[in-house]
């Protein structure tokens, strides 16, 4: 994790890209997310200060909009969608799989920081289901079997 | 107010429509999210090497999604128009050296017609395609979506210089209105009701937005859009501003849709750089411009309210409808909200006039609708068919029928907000109205086949799923109600349903449908009213039998191996992560199902399909 003052210096940069008023709150909160990969407590205090908000509002947009996550997350990120057409299609089972592969569920992250298992609810290509992405990676008509040879390719080659 | 602007139009640049004449040779394919899963950028690089290597000039596109998802990545090699379908790297130098370089068609890369067996040179030749009347979608494939000058080719704009020079913003609403628009983001509202509310508004600065939260699960056409044509929507924002007289626009973007974001930014800067957006349009004196803002993965704010919200930067949750958005809307000021698809109609409509437009579609929903065809269908993809086609046509004419030969049962409508319509209905012809007469809805134009291998409980329970992680909290029937229900379906599924919990779900369904503010849990209770109503037996043998007819609800299902098919090769025991699964080479493998978890691990594993599920 970087040190609590970078995190300050680099969330001022980010407001100071922005309108500092309060519509600006969630393309802030997405550019620490993107700058972090999570919502580190320092950059929310630090962004709430400077577009003169109370860290409640913060907190509560943080925790309202799924796509943020208030916790580290890996360095990988595997996003199983379960969107209907993949629902029917297999994507619990898939999702099954990963969890039992990365020991670990929705929402969490593996020990070694390496991976976080993620749920979407539909990544638009439903005409490839049941999908996976991982990184920004669309791997489409997944099966289980190609689970454990994804996972390894990409511990093996650090990130991809 | 301004009528007519005083300055005619500038010109948009004339000479672009030349370059695209019916002869001249470039190669497209097809660079949609899907397409490019399927790799088909490196296709197009392949192409680009190979035509430099083999000396021609010939250019090539990467244009916006084609539809036919399930044989990406397409190639089209114009002027002949040869529809090269599942191209690989490996195909290119052959595609360059015969049909490019001598018009030569390589038949292997050609569609084969499932039946006659006889390969199809054309697109429109297709199946898929044939009865399809792609008016908004169609432009998709002839233009790159990043640059503006594609777009101006085949007429792009023209419409909105017509409405700057020849047109009243009443008339532009008289005309959307006579041309009998309805929204297309599920509500099927119509849009010059909603502009002609915004125009007459007193409140100052008036909004125009474009919706493109596209949050129902199993629907991806404004992506689509979004990505393939950009233009479309822009121009029929501006003409919209144009309308009510708004200066400032935002389209509202889904978090998972980066590549979304990227053109339509791209396209905003190159409007901007044509003087087509900002200030002092086309010379007009009409100033307008557009602002992009990301959602960050909450289903609600698709809701207009909750939209306005989140814009606005706060939690999305939605307010009371007696206040309308025409009069109170983004910042309490009058605002227009409609989805992708509907401003991408507008165009259009401006262009060949409101008659043309009438003249497509049923009594009561004009024009066409773009529909995402997906789950258990062979020929998945997006289509666009004029209102009124029936259900059969969708699924088996286009679609082509149900994947593996198995029995179609229910197609999911509407997304979570929809309802289920079995096979007895196939028949209805599809728009607005029939849709919410057999309980399901139009939506945003998701359909999700499913087969007899879906469970119908198992469907109704994932909707709830979806929708209790999805209300907003806000109104306590929706909060609350959505989560029992969602547990008493988690029961049932589980086998641990009573025989009172059928019609304790309908009431329910009433209170929640009752107490909700807005339409998220207004429309909560179709998935679960809908499957009760046309599968209710799927219900009961839940309940009464502890059976799961489709072979889903782990808990009511057992595995085991059919030992005249099976061959003992040995891949069940591999994969199995329970070690539920055992047996000798060469002899009939055996299931342990105090081990077995049901996982499916076996069955996708089995080459032999000696795995039955009970």
């Amino acid at each position: 994790m970087k040190k609590a003052r970078d995190v300050v210096v680099k969330t001022k940069q980010i407001v100071k890209k922005h309108k500092a008023d309060k519509s600006s709150l969630i393309a802030v909160l997405q550019d620490i997310q993107e700058a972090f990969n999570y919502l580190p407590k320092e950059a929310l205090k630090t962004a709430a200060k400077a577009l003169n908000l109370p860290f409640s509002r913060m907190y509560e947009a943080a925790t309202f909009y799924t796509a943020f996550s208030l916790k580290p997350r890996g360095e990988n990120i595997v996003k199983v969608c379960t969107g209907t057409a993949c629902h029917v299609r297999g994507a619990s089972a898939l999702q099954d799989k990963f969890e039992r592969t990365l020991c670990i569920k929705p929402g969490e992250m593996t020990p070694d920081g390496k991976f976080s298992l993620e749920t979407v609810n539909c990544v638009g290509a439903c005409a490839l289901g049941p999908v996976v992405v991982i990184n920004a990676e669309y791997h489409g008509q997944m099966t289980m079997n190609k689970v454990d040879k994804i996972i390894d390719k990409i511990k093996q080659g650090g990130a991809q | 107010m301004k009528n007519i602007p005083d300055t005619q139009p500038q010109p948009i640049k004339d000479d672009l429509r030349l370059n695209y004449g019916p002869n001249k040779k470039f190669v497209t394919v097809c660079a949609g999210t899907g397409c490019r899963a399927y790799g088909s950028l490196k296709v197009k690089e392949a192409l680009e090497a190979e035509l430099k290597k083999q000396n021609m000039n010939v250019e090539v596109l990467a244009t916006g999604c084609l539809g036919f998802c399930e044989k990406g990545p397409m190639v089209i090699v114009h002027p002949d128009k040869y529809f090269y379908q599942s191209v690989k790297v490996e195909d290119v130098p052959e595609i360059v050296s015969k049909t490019v370089g001598t018009g030569e068609v390589i038949s292997r890369l050609l569609y084969r017609h499932p039946e006659t067996k006889k390969t199809l040179f054309r697109e429109e030749d297709l199946p898929f395609y044939k009865k399809q009347r792609r008016v908004v979608f169609g432009s998709n494939g002839m233009i790159d979506p990043t640059r503006i000058d594609d777009y101006l080719a085949i007429d792009g704009y023209q419409a909105l210089a017509k409405v700057l020079s020849e047109m009243t913003p009443e008339g532009i609403i008289s005309e959307v209105k006579k041309a009998g628009l309805r929204g297309r983001g599920g509500g099927g509202f119509p849009t010059a009701v909603k502009w002609e509310g915004v125009r007459k508004a007193q409140g100052f600065p008036k909004y125009v937005i474009a919706n493109g939260d596209e949050g129902d699960p199993g629907a991806y056409m404004d992506r689509s859009l979004m990505e393939g044509n950009p233009h479309s929507i822009i121009e029929g924002m501006i003409i919209g501003a144009y309308a009510v007289d708004a200066h400032d626009g935002y389209i509202y973007v889904r978090n998972e849709y980066p590549l979304a974001v990227t053109h339509l930014t791209i396209a905003i800067e190159a409007a901007r750089e044509e003087g087509l957006l900002g200030n002092n349009i086309l010379g007009t004196g009409f100033s307008f411009d557009i602002h992009i803002n990301k959602g960050a993965g909450a289903f609600v704010c698709g809701e207009s309210s909750a939209l306005f919200a989140s814009i606005e930067g706060r939690a999305g949750e939605p307010r009371a409808k007696y206040v309308h958005a025409v009069e109170k809307g983004l910042w309490d000021k009058p605002t227009v909200l409609n989805n992708v698809e509907t401003w991408a109609n507008v165009p259009l409509i401006i262009n060949k006039g409101a008659d043309w437009y009438s003249s497509i579609g049923t009594e009561g929903s004009k024009g066409t609708k773009i529909f995402s065809l997906v789950g258990k269908i062979k020929n998945t993809g997006l289509i666009e068919v004029p209102m009124g086609t029936t259900l059969y046509e969708i699924i088996y004419d286009m679609g082509g029928g149900i994947t593996n030969g198995r029995k179609f049962k229910a197609v999911q409508t509407g997304g979570p907000s929809g309802g289920c319509i079995p096979e007895s209905l196939l028949d209805i012809p599809v728009d607005f109205d029939k849709l919410t007469e057999v309980g399901s809805m139009m939506g945003s134009g998701g359909m999700i086949v499913m087969d007899d291998r879906s469970c119908m409980v198992d469907v109704a329970r994932y909707f709830l799923a979806f929708l209790k992680e999805e209300s907003c909290g806000k109104c306590v029937p929706c909060r609350e109600g959505i989560r029992r229900m969602s547990d008493i379906l988690e029961d049932i599924c589980a086998g641990k349903g009573k025989e009172e919990d059928i019609e304790l779900l309908k009431t329910m369904c009433q209170a929640i449908a009752d107490g909700s503010l807005c339409a998220l849990g207004g429309s909560a209770p179709n998935p679960v009213l809908s499957t009760i109503k046309y599968f209710r037996e799927e219900y009961e043998a839940h309940i009464k039998d502890h059976r799961c007819p489709a072979g889903v609800c782990k808990a009511l299902i057992t595995y085991s191996i059919n030992a005249d098919k099976c061959t003992g090769c040995g891949m069940c025991i591999k994969v199995c992560p329970t070690q539920a699964t055992s047996g000798e080479k060469k002899k009939a493998h055996t299931i342990d199902n105090n081990k077995c978890t049901r996982c499916g691990a076996c069955i996708e594993s089995c080459k032999f399909d000696a795995i039955t599920v009970e």
